[in-house]
């Protein structure tokens, strides 16, 4: 095991259990909509800090480049232009890995160690491990993984993890120029965005409200909506959670194919007790070499 | 690879055993799980301003190894600088791409002139950019400097030569950069701050 510099929660496909003795602080990023200038800052951060390079989009009518997440894009600023009160507003919104405290993905990745989930509460892929299945995709309620046709491994935003192992702030956060994005404590950022939510109502945004979803146990990337009564808007969904497909499959289909594959295990080992291995009778043998000639 | 029928047998087996044991909980290998290595431990930092506008935000570079004499630095990695009184670590998407821009295969790094006539720009010396300026500076004000006006007055101007000069510059470089100006006699003088 090589040198942890976070400590490791959950680990997907892993029946052994993890290290869990040190208490670390939980981390969060908050998006505030309402501040955002859709710059893009944030993405040519991540570009430039991952080392990743997309190919040049195109243009299809929007800002909003690349059309959608990829393998080298990690984060993307969609645009969307609605009329939830009559006149138009203009939503923008940094999406992104979730960073769930209850991962479909993690739930769904049939590989050991492939998705890990750290104390801190940052859910990241170890791609050395990832065989490609796609099945994070599957378990992801807010369709965020991508498989690369490069080299068939799933990617998607780490929350800068090797940055906030060493104790600095995600890229993307430090560039922020409007301050729409804001990194700390899950602690700090709850009340930090309480306050912008506060500060919003009172400035004629009745709704106003922190999206941190229940269903997925908590984000660690929670987003202050202007509009949080109706996150489709943003094209969030509005009560997430980890399909039941997933659920059947880990939580009873797999542990039931385990008893029977223990079972066929045991029924084996007691036919050779009992029955013994198949042996060739000596008579037969040579009765075959007569036939033979 | 050359299989008899038991040797198969005995590999698939193997292979189930190992998969199933795995299965259950009993790891063939340990799944090994780590962060990224943090890839600015010992690179040098140097501090500069982002060259684009005229918030002039502060940028750190980080180039390759420690400055050993056999080291050619190269940067590889480019952000805001936290302790920067402007911009406190941040930058927009032109500032947060300046990795990019430095390492551009169509970033100029010297002076080129394209004569009159001329379809393609050449290579010059810095000497040769800098004596032909002010060459042509010193022709144009011979010709149109304005001593006095029409009462007699000395008013010393030269109006048909304009200064536009960068925003990112330090206060003292801004004060010389004023003085050579106006004692020449400019008065079209703007800086790139209020494009």
């Amino acid at each position: 095991m090589p040198l942890q510099s976070l400590d490791i929660a959950a680990r997907s496909a892993t029946t052994l259990p993890s290290p869990g003795i040190r208490r670390t602080e939980e981390v969060a990023k908050l998006i505030d909509i309402s501040k955002c200038i859709g710059c893009k800052a944030c993405q040519a951060a991540c570009m430039e800090w991952n080392d990743l390079r997309d190919e040049v989009g195109f243009n299809f009518g929007s800002y909003q480049n690349p059309a959608d997440l990829t393998p080298a894009s990690w984060t993307l600023m969609r645009f969307y232009e609605v009329e939830p009160a009559g006149h138009l507003e203009w939503l923008i919104r940094k999406d992104g890995c979730m960073h769930c405290a209850e991962p479909g993905c993690l739930e769904a990745c049939p590989s050991p160690g492939a998705i890990v989930k750290y104390s801190n509460g940052i859910v990241d892929f170890v791609e050395e491990n990832c065989i490609g299945c796609g099945y994070c995709i599957t378990g992801c309620p807010f369709n965020i993984p991508r498989i690369s046709k490069q080299d068939d491994k799933a990617y998607k935003c780490t929350l800068c993890s090797d940055r906030v192992a060493v104790g600095l702030e995600p890229a993307c956060i430090k560039a922020c120029p409007t301050q729409a994005l804001v990194f700390g404590s899950k602690e700090a950022m709850r009340e930090h965005a309480a306050d912008r939510v506060a500060e919003l109502q009172e400035r004629g945004f009745k709704n106003a409200g922190i999206y941190d979803p229940a269903g997925v146990g908590g984000t660690h990337v929670i987003y202050v909506l202007q509009h949080a009564d109706q996150p489709e808007l943003y094209e969030l969904p509005k009560d997430p959670k980890i399909s039941p497909v997933v659920k059947l499959w880990k939580g009873i289909t797999k542990p039931l194919a385990m008893l029977a594959l223990g079972a066929s295990v045991l029924v084996g080992f007691l036919h050779y007790v009992d029955v013994g291995p198949n042996e060739v009778k000596h008579e037969k043998k040579a009765s075959d070499r007569r036939d033979r000639t | 690879m050359e299989l008899s029928r038991r040797q198969f047998f005995k590999l698939s087996g193997a292979a189930l055993a190992g998969s199933s044991m795995a299965a259950l909980g009993f790891p063939a290998a340990e799944a090994v799980a780590e962060v990224r290595e943090f890839k600015l431990s010992r690179t040098t930092e140097v501090r500069n301003t982002c060259p684009y506008c005229a918030v002039a935000c502060g940028v750190i570079m980080y180039s390759l190894g420690d400055r050993a004499q056999n080291n050619r630095a190269s940067i590889m990695h480019i952000e805001g600088d936290a302790d920067h009184p402007v911009s406190r670590g941040s930058l927009c998407p032109k500032g947060a791409g300046l990795l990019d821009f430095v390492h551009s295969p169509s970033r100029l790094l010297y002076p080129q002139y394209r004569a009159p006539g001329e379809s393609g720009f050449k290579r010059v010396s810095w000497d040769w950019a800098t004596d032909r300026i002010a060459h042509l500076m010193k022709e144009d004000r011979d010709r149109n400097f304005v001593a006095k006006n029409a009462q007699g007055e000395d008013v010393n101007r030269w109006l048909t030569t304009g200064m536009l000069a960068a925003s990112a510059s330090t206060n003292e470089a801004g004060f010389l950069t004023f003085k050579t100006v106006r004692s020449l006699g400019i008065l079209g003088f703007d800086n790139q701050a209020r494009v």
